[in-house]
């Protein structure tokens, strides 16, 4: 699993003068993104960073197949989303993308167990399958203890790694966490993206949205907001040579 | 996402606020018994008058003396021989002089108290002629009928309808023996086979017949009847299909004997019982219209209801739907599983809804007049109406929260 991606592999996010306008024609037309040019391949650990109001919210939303752009492509993992309709989004974000939420999002009446199992349910997945493979994605963040819990009987942390396992459940190219510790102690924030760089050496591609540089500091890669527009990111020199993400 | 499993979260998630889906299914449970009550008491009225139909005859005529209960009928008419305008010549004329007339029988009827010994009750009385039991379908059960002797010498000679033998001799026989009619003794000479409820849910069996002169001459009393009149005289045409000429031509034939001006009024009403039918079908008709439409609006409230508490519940879990749409659920599974809710509520409701309709039709017709008559249809109905329900009033609902953008739901709080 944690193999070097082939050559051939498209890359999970590429965009080209990515751009999304909002109530476009109208007095309060807000230009939320600008021209945005960004590659990112499978197995990277990225943080995307800004203040509020910078448009990075936007973005994610583009590049997690939640809205399409009113100008330029984003193909997300070689699928071109701009000529989707919301049924054809919601399978791609089915198979492409695992959402990460700051506030969790998990089903208060649902075990642990259901919560993890609950998106195979959209992909046909048979019920058995379906639980076996919630199981091994709560091992794979060591709450196999916890299965038969509701959330509200688990920590913040704990929830967290559960959303974490729904969001792999259904084996997507990219994992997506917008302010994944937002909701989280310091050191639970630390075990929560400890195990996002474990994800990132088994092979997963994480994406990480954030407005707190020391969060972005674990990444392999920071790119900053600002003002709509998509810059390669300065505070982690030294980590990696900078990439030409920025045309 | 396959049938079962959307039918899986539908359980879950009304299970998760049973209090308020068993309430909302309240508004179905209602609507559903409603129908079935409602409809069932709609047929039983509906084969009542088609019991009607059968038990009189689509063939038969049934004249009355007196003007026609028309418009300007009914007036004051206190004189009875002007009251009393049909008699025994009347009958034999159109007996002989109107074509296509299969049986004629006038009759003289009152009521009388039947003595046996310390037994005694209350009975009607008819004073016929021969044919009236054909008209009639009146069967002999014991006995004979009576013969033309009895017929010419108004012998005192009687024939019992059941339920008046049953209250003199109980349940064997009575042929032969001495009853009082008043004062009068009778021998009886045969009894009715029993014909239960007519159609206006009378007991058509208490009743006694005599010959018509004896009628006239023992028990009519001092009404001062004119000689030879008769209260009614029934006739029957041997094919249905030339009653309206034979209406006609009685008509023709009576204002001619009666010597009644053109323009001016009958002294006598001729009626067939298709028009006695059309009447109570009409009746009937309009009741169980009226019946179904406080059905159908129990029905629409239970639909309202559902909706009303199906768009509370899409409000309220609209960070769920942004979830479910965010990990994969496109709008098609979203409006399904509103739908599979919607559905579900209605469903049970309606098989709750079905049970206490077929208690309630069951009670309407063991304790109240009303007929009621329930079947499969009846059942097979109000399932479907179920099931519309659900359909109709859980869409909208559905398609609401299929068409919510999953980036406002999950901003939700």
């Amino acid at each position: 699993m944690s193999t070097a991606p082939a050559q051939a592999a498209p890359a999970v996010i590429l965009t080209r003068a990515l751009g999304k306008v909002y109530s476009a024609g109208s007095e309060a037309e807000v230009i939320a993104l600008k021209s945005v040019d960004v590659c990112i391949n499978r197995g990277e650990f990225v943080a995307i960073m800004g203040p509020s109001g910078s448009g990075k919210s936007t973005l994610m939303n583009l590049v997690g197949c939640l809205d399409t752009p009113t100008s330029g492509s984003y193909h997300c993992d070689g699928v071109d989303v701009a000529t989707l309709d919301a049924e054809a989004l919601a399978t791609l974000r089915r198979d492409k993308i695992g959402f990460v939420f700051q506030g969790f999002n998990l089903l208060p009446r649902m075990s642990a167990l259901e919560n993890v199992a609950m998106p195979m349910g959209y992909a046909n997945v048979p019920r058995e399958a379906r639980m076996r493979r919630a199981r091994e994605a709560m091992a794979a963040v060591g709450l196999q203890s916890r299965e038969g819990h509701l959330p509200s009987e688990l920590s913040g942390g704990q929830q967290q790694r559960v959303a974490i396992a729904r969001a792999l459940v259904n084996q997507p190219p990219l994992l997506l966490a917008d302010e994944p510790t937002g909701a989280l102690d310091s050191k639970t924030g630390e075990e929560i993206l400890a195990l996002f760089k474990r994800l990132r050496d088994d092979g997963h591609t994480v994406v990480l949205i954030t407005h707190d540089a020391e969060v972005a500091a674990h990444c392999d890669r920071v790119l900053v907001m600002k003002d709509g527009e998509l810059h390669e990111g300065t505070l982690q020199e030294g980590l990696h040579p900078p990439q030409a993400a920025h045309a | 996402m396959n049938l079962l499993e959307v039918l899986r979260t539908a359980i879950f998630a009304l299970r998760g606020n049973w209090m308020r889906s068993a309430l909302t299914s309240l508004g179905v449970i209602i609507g559903i018994a409603a129908v079935i009550v409602m409809v069932s008491v709609g047929q039983g009225t509906q084969a009542e008058i088609d019991k009607l139909v059968s038990g009189l005859g689509s063939q038969r005529l049934d004249i009355s003396p007196g003007a026609g209960r028309g418009p300007g009928g009914g007036g004051a008419r206190m004189n009875s021989s002007s009251f009393f305008t049909l008699t025994q010549d009347d009958a034999e004329a159109i007996r002989n002089e109107v074509q296509g007339v299969q049986y004629v029988a006038g009759a003289l009827r009152g009521n009388t108290q039947v003595v046996l010994a310390e037994n005694n009750a209350s009975t009607n009385w008819q004073g016929v002629q021969p044919e009236f039991f054909d008209i009639n379908r009146w069967e002999i059960a014991e006995g004979n009928v009576f013969d033309a002797q009895d017929y010419s010498s108004a012998d005192k000679v009687v024939i019992l309808g059941d339920s008046v033998r049953r209250t003199l001799f109980g349940e064997d026989g009575g042929v032969g023996q001495t009853i009082r009619l008043g004062r009068v003794p009778f021998t009886v000479v045969g009894t009715l086979a029993a014909k239960g409820q007519g159609g206006f849910g009378q007991d058509q069996d208490d009743v006694v017949m005599v010959p018509l002169e004896t009628g006239r001459r023992r028990l009519l009393g001092s009404m001062g009847l004119p000689p030879g009149a008769m209260m009614q005289i029934a006739l029957t045409v041997t094919d249905p299909k030339d009653l309206d000429y034979v209406q006609g031509e009685v008509e023709a034939l009576l204002r001619q004997r009666h010597k009644i001006q053109p323009g001016a009024e009958d002294d006598f009403n001729v009626r067939n019982i298709s028009q006695i039918v059309a009447t109570r079908t009409a009746t009937t008709n309009l009741m169980s219209k009226l019946l179904g439409a406080v059905a159908g609006i129990c029905l629409v409230i239970g639909g309202i209801g559902i909706m009303n508490i199906m768009l509370v519940s899409v409000t309220e879990r609209i960070r769920e739907i942004g979830l479910r749409m965010a990990v994969g659920a496109g709008p098609r599974d979203i409006r399904r599983q509103f739908l599979a809710e919607a559905m579900l509520i209605s469903l049970i409701g309606g098989v709750i809804g079905i049970a206490i309709g077929i208690g309630g039709a069951l009670l309407v017709g063991k304790f109240s007049e009303l007929p009621v008559q329930l079947d499969g249809q009846v059942v097979g109905l109000a399932a479907a109406f179920a099931i519309a329900t659900g359909l109709f009033f859980g869409y909208y609902p559905a398609r609401k929260a299929s068409l919510l953008d999953p980036i406002e739901a999950l901003r939700q709080q």
